[in-house]
């Protein structure tokens, strides 16, 4: 984004003019970005993520399940973590359930389901829901979503925003009963609650790094208290950014620039989008513990220096050593079976983001596991891929295999 | 005529066959001889306090000022899911009331209400007097947005004077006051949330479409510095309803009733008193 975007535009999100956008620079980053992701599952990350916004100059990546599809068919392993479709905002949520059930076998069962109820920016403002129905159609959503995977019977669903005489969605995913369900939240007690009830992973998404997010996770471990559910750690999942060099002095070398890039320019969000009335629920409000969602909260962001964003635990930096550090400390504290690792930001260029990934894998990462001995094995929250999947070309081979055998005539046009 | 020095309204409370319960500011003639009664509904910014133009048409009018739900703490929100329940939520606060066509007033989000009661049910109701409402929708003049609107960008939006209307809109808050913000937000997110269901994030429900149906003689009363909704909007309802009269108030804002009060309640009591 350009140099002066912060003084000449008010928002990066829901009104940034779309003539600030280049296409040929889209074609470069598109690819870039998914190449990054599949080398993440070469060099030994678990899952590999993506998720939705729509008219954000960050953000580019309105339909999620168009880049899990690229991924899935260039990776055989990782798992597809779409965090993940904002159901209220389709019509009808069956697309969903279909697009998701694809993903989930072309992926061969890799498929993590994200079901957000969407930013105001996202939600309200682009998409225009009413802020005060939002949940409403949202929990309707997946009501439906859920019945449509697990149904295998056509059934008639009469609800209040989606009525349809023939629910009977073809593909179904592989996983069953349903692919892991993992829902990014803030810290409503609605939303924890809905984790619950279900047993759905809660994922808490910022920007705010570990130290800001404890005061959340703390909140959510309580309710799983009180609900006499298990405290397995695979219930919660965390996003972090993080940045890892030979040494921290290296670090701040490589990366400061980028991250602050995105911390300073790319978000600032117009306050005014961060919260119609009726979007939060008046318990929530009461309860104040959303003020670092809040666009007032982010825009202090955008004035932090590179010591404010490494102390204040926006970001973990540094030699592996540190990282490693570091990262125990937050799985420990924060209590996490999963951590999303915000490894590419803002105008980082490819060869460094490489650079931090595979130092993540190969000298942090594997001291990670195994924190959580005692729920050793718990994949409850886990894909559940197919031994016997295929993946991108393996059909092909057959066929030629097949068609060499019996003939031996030549295949010369399918070796080219 | 009118008398802005009319005593202060009164505070029923009344069910509605559905089951909400809400308060309705009333206040009527001391010699109780009233010219007809009136049901008027607020905008959605709610009753800003005093109600001056309502006290001023109480001393001839038979006044009844339902607060909407959301804009108390009442409750029955929830049941309001779209314009429909809106406008027979409307209608079942005046046969709660127990009233024989009154005449229908509406400001703003109220006005749209009261435009879709008559064209609903024209015969149930007297006149109707629509002050700025909205309801409309003109490709060539897009209405401000008020959902990402910042506190303060909200008076100079509304109003003719801004420090006049800012005083009016913080009712007195002190913004230093943690507590008392909260308390602001809460109501405020309570008030426009509900609003949002008939507002977000166009303020058109297709009302444009049934008011061929509104032969109830009307009146629109407009300020000449609406700034929200601007004159091109009264063009629109005048050629919209047959016979509709146009009355603009000089020096008024959006919040005309709250700032020429008078002003509007004489010319609501020339249009209903025949």
């Amino acid at each position: 984004m350009p140099d002066d975007f912060r003084d000449t535009e008010r928002s990066v999100w829901v009104d940034i003019p779309s003539r600030l956008f280049d296409p040929k620079v889209a074609n470069h980053v598109y690819n870039e970005y998914m190449d990054q992701l599949e080398y993440a599952e070469s060099v030994g990350f678990d899952g590999i993520g993506v998720n939705e916004h729509h008219q954000n100059g960050y953000g580019i990546m309105p339909s999620p399940n168009i880049i899990a599809a690229g991924l899935a068919r260039r990776t055989s392993r990782a798992a597809i973590c779409v965090i993940g479709n904002s159901i209220a905002l389709y019509n009808p949520p069956v697309r969903v359930a279909e697009e998701f059930a694809m993903l989930d076998c072309i992926s061969g069962g890799r498929l993590v389901a994200g079901f957000p109820v969407g930013t105001p920016m996202d939600t309200n403002f682009c998409y225009g829901q009413i802020p005060a129905l939002t949940r409403d159609k949202y929990r309707e959503a997946h009501d439906l979503i859920m019945r449509a995977w697990s149904d295998p019977e056509p059934f008639a669903f009469n609800g209040k925003y989606n009525q349809l005489r023939y629910v009977n969605i073809w593909p179904r995913p592989i996983q069953q009963p349903h692919p892991p369900v993992y829902i990014p939240g803030g810290g409503s007690i609605e939303t924890w609650d809905f984790c619950l009830d279900y047993d759905y992973n809660y994922s808490y998404l910022s920007f705010g790094g570990y130290l800001a997010g404890k005061k959340l996770l703390d909140g959510y471990w309580e309710r799983v208290a009180e609900r006499d559910k298990d405290d397995s750690p695979y219930r919660a999942a965390f996003a972090q950014i993080i940045a890892v060099a030979d040494t921290d002095a290296e670090a701040e070398k490589l990366y400061a620039e980028h991250i602050l890039y995105f911390f300073n320019r790319c978000l600032h969000v117009y306050p005014g989008f961060s919260d119609p009335a009726g979007y939060r629920t008046i318990s929530t409000i009461k309860a104040g513990v959303l003020d670092q969602f809040r666009a007032e909260m982010r825009e202090k962001w955008t004035r932090l220096t590179w010591k404010d964003l490494v102390d204040g635990g926006f970001v973990i930096a540094g030699g592996p050593d540190t990282v490693r550090d570091r990262m125990e400390d937050m799985i420990r504290s924060l209590r996490l079976g999963h951590v999303f690792c915000l490894i590419h930001n803002g105008n980082q260029p490819d060869w460094k983001t490489r650079h931090s990934t595979q130092l993540f894998a190969e000298k942090v990462m594997p001291s990670l596991r195994n924190m959580w001995p005692e729920y050793e094995g718990d994949d409850r929250w886990w894909i559940h891929p197919y031994e016997e999947r295929v993946h991108a070309d393996e059909t092909f081979k057959d066929a030629r295999r097949q068609a060499e055998v019996p003939s031996g005539t030549s295949t010369g046009s399918m070796d080219r | 005529m009118t008398d802005l020095q009319s005593p202060p309204l009164e505070r029923i409370m009344v069910t509605t066959r559905r089951g909400i319960t809400c308060e309705v500011l009333v206040g009527a003639p001391p010699s109780g001889q009233a010219e007809g009664s009136i049901v008027s509904f607020h905008g959605a910014a709610g009753p800003l306090g005093g109600e001056p133009m309502l006290a001023a048409l109480a001393s001839h009018f038979a006044v009844y000022a339902p607060i909407w739900p959301g804009y108390s703490e009442l409750g029955g929100e929830e049941q309001l899911e779209d314009m429909q329940d809106f406008t027979l939520h409307g209608a079942d606060i005046v046969a709660a009331l127990d009233l024989h066509k009154p005449h229908l007033i509406g400001h703003s989000m109220g006005g749209m209400v009261a435009a879709e009661m008559a064209a609903a049910a024209p015969g149930l109701f007297g006149r109707l007097v629509l002050i700025a409402p909205l309801g409309l929708w003109l490709d060539d003049h897009p209405i401000a947005d008020i959902y990402s609107l910042l506190p303060f960008e909200f008076p100079p939006l509304l109003f003719h004077d801004t420090a006049a209307g800012t005083a009016l809109m913080a009712g007195g808050l002190d913004f230093n006051d943690t507590e008392a913000i909260k308390t602001f937000l809460i109501a405020n997110s309570r008030r426009l949330g509900t609003a949002g269901k008939v507002l977000f994030p166009i303020p058109d429900r297709r009302l444009a479409k049934r008011l061929y149906r509104v032969t109830n003689p009307t009146l629109l009363v407009w300020g000449d510095d609406d700034k929200y909704l601007p004159a091109a909007y009264a063009d629109a309802w005048k050629a919209a309803i047959d016979g509709a009269q146009l009355e603009v108030i000089a020096d008024a804002g959006h919040m005309a009733p709250y700032e020429r009060p008078s002003e509007v309640a004489v010319a609501i009591e020339h249009f209903l008193v025949v």
